[in-house]
């Protein structure tokens, strides 16, 4: 057992893990952040994605000592400080990017790195960033409506080229 | 004017504030005091004799608190079969055992042989590598044509065979259809293969039981779509728990397809392990697991003959299907290839003579059972397909040909046992074609053209039997349960409804759509209504959600109870108002008296129902809860026309969806955006069977595509924007909402749109002799078929 320090959502936090211990494991057990999901063992759905140091990481890939120290956000820290929906979950919202919701923490994580990164992404630079993010519900339509939605741009008027 | 409120609007979603801020509660969000953890040790061949699990080593291994293996199960029952189908001889099925842990053999990879209880799950899991096993590896049949013939290796010693039945439908219809087809002036013939595919809810399968010595009551929360019927299968037939004793709860569920219907072994399981060692026992399954355990989907062989006389009027239908059962019978896996598939052989057309038979095979694979849309795709494709063939064949347009064969009349008695209600295919034909920009498809192609692609356009139609169903016809048919659904409404005194609904919403939406339907009738706001489902200690007996039947079925319940509140809030009325009751209406919340000014609000009422000073006591109860138990006349028949333009690079095979139109007629709708979005995730479905799923065993059983590594699942980028259109409308005849279904329409409809333009495209290249290419249709299977 080692022990690892780290901010999770503003909010330092300590814990004993073992060495194998994955950051997913880490954040849904000892933390009791369970809206991180995990939905494969091979880093291929992404329903694990959460924020290290700013950059999108799947925490199911990564081990909980190696986010020693690291700044990590997850989909609990996503809403505005007053507890309303931020942006792009409002989009997800609006234009129905979900539906049972179990990809959905990964998809919004996901798509606050792509529009941090690209901030008015086209329909072809949405669906090719969530390579890593499988949905079994929406057929992604309405996924990339949301995003393109929350980057500003008509959403209805693109999809509906 | 699309509306704002109740019936009809675009509500948003309420569940999802819980799901995009992390706050859903999933099964494996359930933590419990003093809860242990499960690992499965399974069976890492096809088949094999099991002379012995070695457990002493791993026994003493840290953390370890028992270990549980066939033995253990011996006094318990197995995990029982839903439907018993009856084959064309009049004999029933071959229905096999099928233990929680093996005992005696394994039957396939995957096979759960034991199972280890531990403090952690990584000491469950690290003592399950430990356990050492005797196997002896025995010749595995994959091949269903391989596995009933003589002499082939047998899944189930005590069986005569690995034929699980042999249907015929219509039998008496045999001789004529045969004779049809030997009379006709063209037969069309087509083999297919309708491959096996991998439900795959992002949410892998969780179960947690639960034990309560002080009243020796169990509970199981588990991931299902029907939490009553895993606790009668469960409660009834595997442990011998009574329903009073055991309490089965589903709560927020991660996607279902079909595969979280059926009562599983790991269930079983973690509720017998936590009355033994009366501790909470977890099971959470990786992936991995999840491919080698939950129940397949499709996997069909179909050879299909369609008659048609020389006008182009089909004459006779016949099809021979081998259909894959896999090693044991899953729950309702028997009336998947023959009551769901051959009943909709009809499909949209009005063929006189139609004979199906299905032989059902047992092999050394995965349980095959319902998988969205559930024997419906396989008919549909199987049909649509060799319509488009003779299309081609005859040289005629492959709409006109479906045209004139279209069913215009109803209702309509079909030669295969179902009668369609309602429905107007050539609307949703004519809409399709102005959707889907048929009239621009040509300077598309051209356009494809100068860049090197070969662009095709491949159009079908669809029907579904939805509305899951008649009780008494199932039982007729096999069924060994009622296919009814229920709803308990309560009033509060305050006014605020809760609907306790045996339908189960795990991703559909049911905790807005079915509170726009009470807002509807009482004229109250929605947010007013909660929905709980997904428990059996709230809510009452019902049969869940599949089927595309929650709204039709179990919404129609919700109805027949909100009815009952309301003819007894009237009477209520009626005495505050000093009015007669046949004069009481109810508007916007409001109880008034016909031709009057006098009225008295919903609150008002409802606050009388249970402060009953100035009350009827004589005539009515105080209070103001309700039940129905609503079973459907019929099924709902959805149907449409759908539409897809690929492009085909003829370098490399690889087909890209360029377009993608559907126009369905689901009968009257409650929220258009959850319809839209249920159907575009349905064409995903449908698209990734056409074009990339398929899961692969090899010659010996093992299991090739066990990951997300080598089972392609549709990525973002595999799809694009669909166009879809519900606005064509018969409402259903026979329920009160008038609605039939949406869930599976996308997955059903879908396959053959994608491989008709494929074959067209093909075509279109004069490639002429490729007349069929398997699904799915991978760069390699695409490019092979164009060298010949």
């Amino acid at each position: 057992m080692t022990t690892v320090n780290m901010t999770v959502n503003g909010k330092a936090v300590s814990g004993d893990v073992e060495g194998r211990t994955l950051l997913v494991e880490f954040l849904r057990g000892p933390l009791g952040l369970t809206g991180t999901h995990v939905g494969c063992d091979t880093s291929q759905c992404g329903a694990c994605v959460v924020h290290v140091n700013g950059e999108a990481v799947k925490s199911c890939t990564m081990f909980a000592a190696e986010a020693d120290g690291a700044e990590v956000a997850t989909i609990e820290g996503m809403a505005n400080a007053d507890g309303s929906l931020s942006t792009i979950q409002q989009a997800f919202q609006d234009h129905h990017g979900l539906q049972c919701g179990f990809c959905t923490p990964g998809m919004v994580m996901s798509a606050a790195a792509l529009l941090k990164d690209n901030p008015k992404p086209s329909e072809a630079e949405i669906r090719a960033y969530l390579e890593g993010n499988i949905c079994r519900c929406t057929g992604y339509h309405n996924i990339v409506k949301a995003i393109l939605a929350a980057s500003g741009q008509d959403a209805d008027a693109i999809a509906a080229e | 004017m699309p509306k704002d409120h109740g019936i009809g609007a675009s509500d948003k979603r309420r569940e999802d504030v819980r799901f995009l801020t992390g706050k859903g509660r999933y099964t494996d969000d359930i933590n419990l005091p003093g809860q242990a953890y499960v690992a499965f040790l399974r069976s890492d061949v096809a088949h094999g004799k099991l002379n012995n699990v070695d457990t002493a080593a791993a026994s003493g291994m840290p953390g370890v608190l028992r270990i549980f293996t066939g033995a253990d199960f011996e006094g318990v029952g197995g995990l029982p079969c839903g439907w018993q189908v009856t084959d064309r001889h009049g004999n029933v099925m071959q229905e096999p055992g099928h233990p929680v842990l093996a005992q005696g053999k394994v039957r396939h990879v995957g096979d759960p042989i034991a199972a280890v209880v531990a403090e952690t799950y990584e000491q469950a899991r690290d003592a399950a590598e430990a356990i050492s096993l005797d196997i002896d590896e025995l010749p595995a049949v994959v091949d269903m044509k391989e596995a009933v013939k003589d002499g082939a290796p047998k899944v189930h010693d005590d069986l005569t065979s690995n034929l699980c039945y042999d249907w015929g439908f219509v039998e008496d219809n045999r001789e004529a259809v045969d004779q049809a087809i030997k009379n006709a002036a063209h037969v069309t013939t087509l083999e297919l293969t309708n491959q096996r595919l991998v439900a795959n809810p992002m949410e892998p399968r969780v179960a947690v039981g639960d034990y309560a010595a002080h009243d020796d009551s169990s509970t199981l929360y588990t991931t299902s779509q029907n939490p009553h019927v895993i606790r009668l299968l469960m409660g009834a037939f595997v442990l011998g728990i009574p329903e009073h004793k055991l309490r089965v709860v589903a709560p927020d569920v991660g996607g279902g397809f079909g595969t979280k219907i059926f009562h599983y072994a790991e269930e079983a399981f973690c509720t017998f392990a936590a009355k033994q060692l009366k501790r909470a026992v977890k099971w959470t399954a990786t992936r991995s697991e999840a491919f080698m355990s939950d129940a397949h989907g499709r996997d069909h062989v179909t050879k299909i003959e369609l008659a048609l006389d020389k006008d182009g009027m089909f004459q006779a239908l016949r099809t021979e299907t081998y259909a894959n059962m896999g090693a044991y019978l899953s729950t309702f896996a028997p009336s998947v290839p023959t009551w769901l598939h051959g009943t909709l052989m009809a499909g949209n057309y009005k063929t006189p003579l139609i004979y199906v038979n299905v032989k059902a095979v047992f092999t050394n694979t995965v349980p095959v059972d319902a998988y969205r849309g559930a024997g419906r795709p396989e008919a549909t494709f199987q049909l649509e397909r060799v319509i488009d063939k003779a299309a081609r064949e005859l040289g005629v347009d492959p709409i006109e040909l479906r045209r004139k064969n279209f069913i215009t009349e109803f209702p309509y008695a079909t030669p295969v046992a179902v009668e369609y209600d309602t429905g107007n295919y050539n609307a949703t034909m004519d809409k399709l074609i102005e959707i889907a920009d048929f009239a621009g498809f040509d300077a598309r192609r051209a356009e494809s053209e100068k860049r090197g692609k070969l662009r095709g356009l491949g159009v079908n139609c669809y029907i579904e039997a939805c509305g899951i169903a008649p009780s008494q016809l199932v039982g007729q048919l096999g069924a060994r349960a009622g296919l009814y659904e229920s709803a308990t409404v309560r009033v509060n005194a305050t006014g605020g409804l809760v609907v306790m609904t045996g339908s189960h919403s795990h991703g559909q939406g049911h905790e807005t759509t079915f509170p726009q339907v009470i807002a509807e009738m009482i004229g109250i706001d929605a947010n007013m209504v909660e929905i709980v489902h997904g428990d059996t200690a709230n809510t009452p007996m019902g049969m869940g959600t599949y089927g595309s039947r929650s709204l039709a079925v179990g919404g129609s319940a919700m109805v027949r109870a909100t009815e009952k509140i309301i003819a007894k809030a009237k009477k209520i009325a009626a005495h505050l108002m000093e009015a007669s009751e046949g004069d009481i209406e109810l508007k916007e919340g409001k109880f008034s008296v016909a031709g009057t000014d006098k009225s008295v609000a919903w609150g008002d009422v409802c606050l009388a129902a249970y402060v009953p000073h100035n009350y009827p006591l004589d005539q009515i109860e105080p209070g103001l809860e309700e039940t129905s138990f609503y079973d459907p006349s019929n099924f709902t028949y959805p149907a449409g026309a759908y539409a897809c333009e690929v492009e085909v690079d003829p370098d490399t095979g690889k087909v890209t969806i360029e377009r993608f139109a559907a126009a369905d007629d689901f009968g009257n709708i409650v929220n258009p955006m959850i319809v839209s979005g249920q159907v575009h995730g349905g064409l995903a479905q449908g698209i990734g069977q056409a074009l990339l799923e398929g899961c692969s065993y090899d010659e010996n059983g093992q299991l090739i595509s066990a990951s997300y590594m080598d089972y392609a699942m549709p990525r973002a980028s595999d799809v694009p924007f669909y166009t879809v259109d519900h606005s064509c409308q018969t409402p259903c005849t026979h329920n009160p909402l008038g609605v039939k279904g949406c869930g599976e329409a996308g997955a059903i409809g879908s396959p053959p749109a994608v491989v008709n333009a494929v074959v067209d495209a093909l075509q279109r290249a004069g490639k002429s002799n490729v007349t069929h290419i398997d699904m799915p249709l991978s760069p390699a299977r695409v490019w092979a078929a164009m060298q010949g």
